[in-house]
């Protein structure tokens, strides 16, 4: 790691807020995707799209 | 109006049916996630190890590099969902609905994290966390604004009518958001003559502006692989709605 | 134009005989205004100086409030429905339901900020200019509540978020409306806040009805 220089702590906090926001969208969306799906699997959809 | 009974198969034809939209767009995601996860590495890697420092705000200028990406993110999701809302009040386009859905909460989260990161650039150049400057101010006013669309959208049981009033309340508030910068900014001037440290130089260094560009990328395709993602989900809940509701009238019949 | 003006007639009697409301905002106005030395304590230099932002945040409230009584009790009673078949265009009725509410909500809220002038010791010339303003501000505060109530018809537990969606949009108002009257950036920024507080309530005013008229057309059925 490079020498951040007297405000080290906060690009880091900087870095460290967006991406745990990153994070916490993307796991947001990939569970609410995978909850519909099981969701709609345990309804038995008679009309599949396109995935097995 | 005359109804066609043999639609045209035109690509915007197949994209109107959700189920074809699925199945057009899924083969874009797994591509445009690698596509973003190589991006953001590569943008952290030049944020912090391939750029120097700027001679004027020293390190904190790699702060930047995750504030101007949000920043702008904020901007183009509204502008993506004000598009939407028009598809849906003209054309009746049943994707845009979706879309429009699945924006606002993304919008949000990186008006959010544009506040975050502007108030911690703001600490070390500034010496403030919060300013009242014209931008962070408008700023401030797009998060409550998305946060309204948000709970509207929650207002409602049915989708459908959710949806075009949401889209009139969205483009409502595209009219109004450039006057609302244009008052916050007339404000802003108002209060303190003498302006703050804007950090816009006209003179950029190469250095500089190559992980800028890389993380803006990387911010424009993380949002748009999110969106695609989004939308699939919500198009399959639409799905379940649908399949409960039957199934709910089936076992009233 | 018959039926537009009966639509104001209906609304403004029922505002008027239904027990009270009108005196009810009025009162809270004046509370929350009166409340304010409670909390910021009673120097009179200090109140004299934020009283203009007072009484625009008191005034605000005060519309917000009575938003929900705008349309929500026609949604119920099926008098929208009807007002949607009816020979007159919808625009025309929301434009009457608006100016009803402003006639309503903001103009008995005008008359008492002199009192509330007094009690935050506001100067002669100050208290003038704030009617003004009040004057040319709160007919955009009204257009702006008349989307929100419209948007928020449809749904069952709108009542608390027509005030959220509709304050982001009247920043600009209650920019301008305050800056009309303190004269922080001299006499003439005061006056070009003035002209545009004018220019947004003609604005707002013209355009709202259509989209509230639009956004309760396609919120209902």
């Amino acid at each position: 790691m490079i020498e951040l220089g007297q405000h080290a702590q906060f690009i880091i906090w900087a870095y460290v807020g967006v991406f745990a926001g990153l994070l916490a969208l993307v796991s947001w969306t990939l569970l609410d995707a995978r909850r519909t799906q099981r969701r709609l699997e345990a309804l038995g959809d008679p009309r599949r799209d396109g995935k097995s | 109006m005359s109804i066609e009974t043999s639609p045209k198969q035109s690509w915007w034809n197949r994209l109107a049916h959700p189920g074809q939209f699925v199945i057009w767009t899924r083969p874009f995601i797994l591509p445009l996630a690698i596509l973003t996860a190589v991006l953001l590495a590569l943008g952290v890697w030049f944020a912090f190890f391939n750029s120097p420092a700027d001679y004027q705000m020293g390190d904190t200028v790699r702060i930047m590099y995750v504030h101007v990406p949000t920043a702008w993110l904020s901007q183009f999701v509204y502008a993506t969902m004000a598009v939407s809302a028009l598809g849906t009040l003209v054309w009746r386009h049943p994707m845009a609905d979706v879309s429009m859905k699945a924006a606002a909460p993304l919008g949000a989260a990186f008006t959010a994290m544009a506040l975050f990161t502007g108030a911690l650039w703001g600490r070390p150049t500034w010496g403030t966390f919060w300013e009242w400057d014209g931008r962070m101010t408008s700023t401030l006013v797009m998060l409550f604004i998305y946060l309204g669309i948000v709970a509207l959208w929650r207002a409602f049981d049915d989708q459908l009518r959710a949806a075009r009033v949401v889209a009139i309340f969205t483009l409502v508030g595209a009219v109004n958001i450039p006057i609302i910068k244009f008052s916050v900014d007339w404000w802003s001037t108002l209060h303190q003559p003498s302006s703050v440290f804007r950090a816009d130089g006209p003179t950029m260094p190469g250095s500089i502006l190559t992980p800028l560009f890389i993380m803006f990328f990387a911010f424009t395709f993380l949002f748009a692989t999110l969106q695609l993602l989004a939308m699939h989900t919500e198009v399959k809940r639409r799905r379940v709605m649908t399949l409960e509701r039957r199934a709910a009238r089936g076992e009233a019949a | 134009m018959s039926g537009f003006l009966a639509v104001l007639r209906r609304e403004l009697r029922l505002a008027l005989r239904g027990g009270g409301e009108v005196l009810t905002l009025l009162l809270f106005f004046v509370i929350v205004g009166a409340i304010v030395p409670f909390a910021v304590g009673p120097d009179k230099a200090l109140l004299a100086r934020i009283a203009p932002g007072i009484v625009w945040i008191a005034a605000f409230l005060s519309m917000l409030l009575g938003l929900d009584r705008l349309f929500r009790p026609d949604g119920e009673d099926g008098t929208l429905s009807l007002y949607r078949l009816a020979d007159l265009p919808l625009v025309a009725v929301v434009a009457a339901k608006v100016i009803a509410h402003w006639l309503t909500a903001a103009l008995p809220l005008i008359v008492a900020s002199p009192f509330l002038a007094l009690l935050l010791a506001m100067d002669g010339e100050t208290l003038l200019r704030t009617i003004v303003s009040l004057l040319l501000g709160t007919p955009a505060l009204a257009a702006f509540g008349g989307i929100g109530a419209a948007v928020t018809v449809a749904t069952r537990r709108g009542g608390l978020i027509a005030p959220i969606l509709i304050a982001p949009l009247c920043v600009p108002v209650l920019i301008f409306g305050v800056g009309a009257i303190s004269p922080l950036g001299g006499p003439d920024q005061a006056s070009a806040a003035m002209l545009f507080l004018a220019a947004l309530s003609l604005m707002a005013l013209a355009l709202s009805p259509f989209a509230a008229a639009l956004a309760i057309d396609w919120g209902e059925d």
